[in-house]
């Protein structure tokens, strides 16, 4: 049995059709894709935090430390861009998502293998044209990632060619939504029942539909910002008749359930990892499932609470403070049940699950914190300051990223058959955390004193915490190495990790780890429920 | 192992759906502009929508109409498994995808004549609220005629795809879908019609 196992090729080295690069960038494998997108958005991480560290450098004295007030406009925008369009958006759904998903329907791939791989390389080409929007014409744009007009209209920095790109990102991650509904609809083993697909395919099926349903809408907007500045319509154009405003609410209503696009697969890589850990069978299944599509729901509703200070009416200023309290009921209902699956559990802390704690206390921060901002009176207060930046890095960072390394150390044993080092692992994140901490929290404190944000010059009584969040970026910054350069010395070196090392009992730890090209050796088998763990132990120990 | 070939017939129908509906919500937020503007510019729209040609429109809502009808008929001919007949009337539906873009053309064409495009002087001297009709009208009618025309090529590869029998009476699926985008086009224009040319 295991002789015959281990001569099976595993979608590493099972080229196909092409070979060398070729076998890459034209395969239609789900799990190559996975790995092809896993490692773009990683890139892109890489260069958003580099120009990340950069501004809180540039922050760290008041008046011009290392750029001019211009850079520092390009710096946030192209920050902005490149942390949600290129990688948090496609962050989790489409990496950790595609590597996964269909194995654990017990599918051989996606609906649609083809569209997968037109989607990566829609993916690649917006990239090209947002690099070139920094490189070419008249400077990098500066309007911020939120392209408002009528700034935006008038700048002479590159925004066509960063909008198009925009639009063309926009395409590619509807045609991943579109596939994994697709998929879950219609690939999932005949026996698998609705309650029987794990949560995490329960939170993609979610992320898909706002997907589909909001990304459209960014499409038309970010159009009408370039065909504004081509042809002056004057749709937005106050001069010419239009309203500005019709703009942000435009741009919001994807804007706002991009974020739960952000957020969602994040909560489903958490459930999938709590209940593992804690040797528990997840705690309200159904009610974790619906949540998602709760969240889906609700949050597409509450888009003006964006614009408090925009103008609205009174009435629409109260409906959509309203709508936005009511997101926070499937969140609690998420966290409440992660907390109920703990409970009584016996919990084992791997670097996974530290991970998924993490997730819980930051994104709970940055829950609440949403709240102060959701509400109309405080908004008013705090309403572009720095505690709306820190709220939203509690959310983004807290939540999504820390959801996706999560996963990272999860999976990695199945992607590639070997095991990090978990000492350093814990390590890695205890600096992380720390530094996440240090780094955000006093941009909280700062925003309710008054600091604006994207300013690149502050009064000095603002030195103190800025000073205390740029250290904190140098501690995140040391985690961050530290963290990749410990799994980039799990996959050369590590220890072969087998096919169950953390006794999980969804379908992809019952195929060998690196899994072959079509997924199983044999037809998968649902002998279990995804969080049954009841025997899973005496099953690994005769392998 | 090979792969498994056998196509998955609803499958494909809903990535085709989910594809419409995005396609809905890219119009929508044009829909939108248009319902705000015209709750508060009612006067001017009504003034401008008078100029607008009540003929030309409703000749391109008949030949957008006639299209879909043929569409749909070539669906049904190539599940009969007449082929030929399929491929005809695809040809058909491509001609008239044809004759209604000549058609926007002419009319266009009129109307940057007299100095009405986007940004032109003609324009901005006139109230506010015509310019964003006419805006309101290029953007709009222009976004569905660039989806006739991607539609009008999408008909030209399914019709090769037929003629070299990679799409037969037996896996149609690709001529459905088509005939699903290009009846999403013309109801697309069936609301755009009436809320430019008629109810303004």
């Amino acid at each position: 049995m295991n002789s015959s196992e281990s001569k099976t090729l595993s979608f590493w080295e099972d080229d196909g059709r092409f070979s060398g690069i070729f076998s890459w960038i034209f395969t239609t494998d789900h799990k190559r894709i996975g790995i092809l997108y896993l490692y773009s958005v990683l890139s892109l991480f890489a260069v958003g935090v580099v120009i990340g560290l950069l501004m809180r450098l540039e922050l760290i004295a008041p008046g011009s430390t290392i750029v001019g007030a211009q850079t520092y406009n390009a710096f946030f925008t192209v920050h902005g861009v490149i942390m949600i369009f290129l990688f948090v958006i496609p962050s989790i759904p489409a990496s950790l998502g595609n590597l996964f998903l269909p194995i654990q329907l017990g599918a051989e791939d996606v609906a649609f293998p083809r569209i997968n791989l037109l989607s990566w390389w829609l993916y690649i080409t917006g990239l090209i044209l947002i690099l070139i929007s920094l490189f070419t014409g008249q400077g990098a744009p500066d309007t911020g990632w939120t392209f408002y007009v009528p700034f935006s209209e008038y700048t002479t920095t590159n925004v066509n060619v960063a909008v198009l790109g925009v639009f063309i990102l926009g395409f590619s991650s509807i045609l991943t939504g579109l596939n994994f509904i697709t998929t879950i609809h219609r690939m999932r083993m005949p026996e698998m029942k609705l309650t029987q697909i794990p949560l995490f395919g329960w939170s993609l099926y979610a992320t898909g539909w706002i997907q589909v349903l909001a990304t459209p809408i960014l499409g038309i907007t970010v159009l009408l910002i370039f065909v504004e500045r081509t042809l002056g319509i004057g749709l937005f154009d106050p001069a010419k008749g239009g309203d500005p405003v019709l703009y942000q609410h435009l741009f919001w209503i994807y804007s706002h359930p991009a974020v739960y696009i952000m957020v969602v697969p994040a909560m489903g890589v958490v459930t999938e990892i709590i209940p593992v850990f804690a040797r528990k069978h997840i705690f309200g299944y159904k009610a974790i499932a619906l949540s998602s599509l709760g969240i889906a729901f609700a949050g597409s509703l509450v888009w003006a609470h964006h614009m408090f200070t925009s103008g609205m009416s009174d009435t629409a200023v109260m409906i959509f403070s309203f709508l936005t309290f009511i997101v926070a009921i499937p969140s609690a209902v998420k966290i409440f049940n992660w907390v109920a699956t703990l409970y009584k559990g016996s919990i084992v802390l791997e670097p996974p699950l530290l991970y998924a704690l993490a997730f819980i206390f930051l994104f709970s921060i940055g829950g609440l914190t949403g709240l102060v901002v959701g509400s109309a009176g405080t908004d008013i207060h705090v309403h572009d300051t720095y505690f709306v930046v820190g709220h939203f890095h509690y959310t983004i960072f807290g939540g999504t990223v820390f959801g996706m390394f999560g996963g990272l150390h999860y999976w990695f044993p199945k992607i590639y058959g070997k095991m990090y080092n978990k000492k350093v692992a814990t390590t890695a994140w205890g600096i992380l955390f720390i530094g996440f901490n240090v780094l955000y929290f006093p941009m909280l404190v700062l925003g309710i004193m008054g600091m604006p944000r994207r300013y690149f010059d502050y009064l000095p009584e603002y030195q103190l915490g800025h000073v205390i969040s740029t250290v904190g970026s140098w501690i995140v910054a040391v985690g961050l190495i530290l963290m990749f350069y410990n799994l980039y010395r799990g996959i050369k070196k590590g220890e072969p990790a087998g096919k169950n090392p953390w006794n999980a009992a969804t379908l992809e730890w019952t195929t060998q780890s690196p899994p072959p090209k079509l997924n199983f050796i044999k037809e998968p088998q649902l002998t279990r429920g995804p969080y049954d763990y009841k025997g899973i132990e005496d099953d690994t120990q005769y392998q | 192992m090979t792969h498994n070939t056998s196509k998955d017939y609803i499958g494909a129908k809903i990535g085709m759906w989910l594809f419409l509906f995005t396609e809905i919500l890219l119009f929508g937020g044009l829909f939108v502009l248009y319902s705000v503007y015209l709750h508060r510019y009612p006067e001017e729209f009504h003034l401008a929508g008078q100029e607008l040609n009540v003929y030309f429109g409703t000749a391109n809502t008949l030949v957008l109409l006639t299209s879909s009808f043929s569409m749909a008929l070539s669906i049904t001919a190539l599940q009969k498994g007449n082929k030929k007949l399929c491929m005809i009337l695809l040809t058909i539906t491509m001609i008239l995808a044809c004759v209604f873009l000549f058609n926007k053309y002419l009319e266009w064409g009129a109307k940057i004549h007299h100095g009405i495009y986007p940004d032109s002087p003609t324009l901005l001297e006139r109230p506010k609220g015509e310019i964003i009709f006419f805006g309101l009208y290029y953007v709009m009618t222009g976004l569905h005629g660039l989806h006739v025309l991607i539609g009008s090529f999408i008909i030209l590869i399914v019709l090769i795809l037929v003629a070299k029998n990679r799409v037969t009476s037996s896996d149609f699926v690709a001529v459905e879908n088509t005939g699903l985008y290009w009846h999403l086009v013309d109801m697309i224009w069936i609301y755009l019609f009436p809320l430019f040319y008629l109810v303004v």
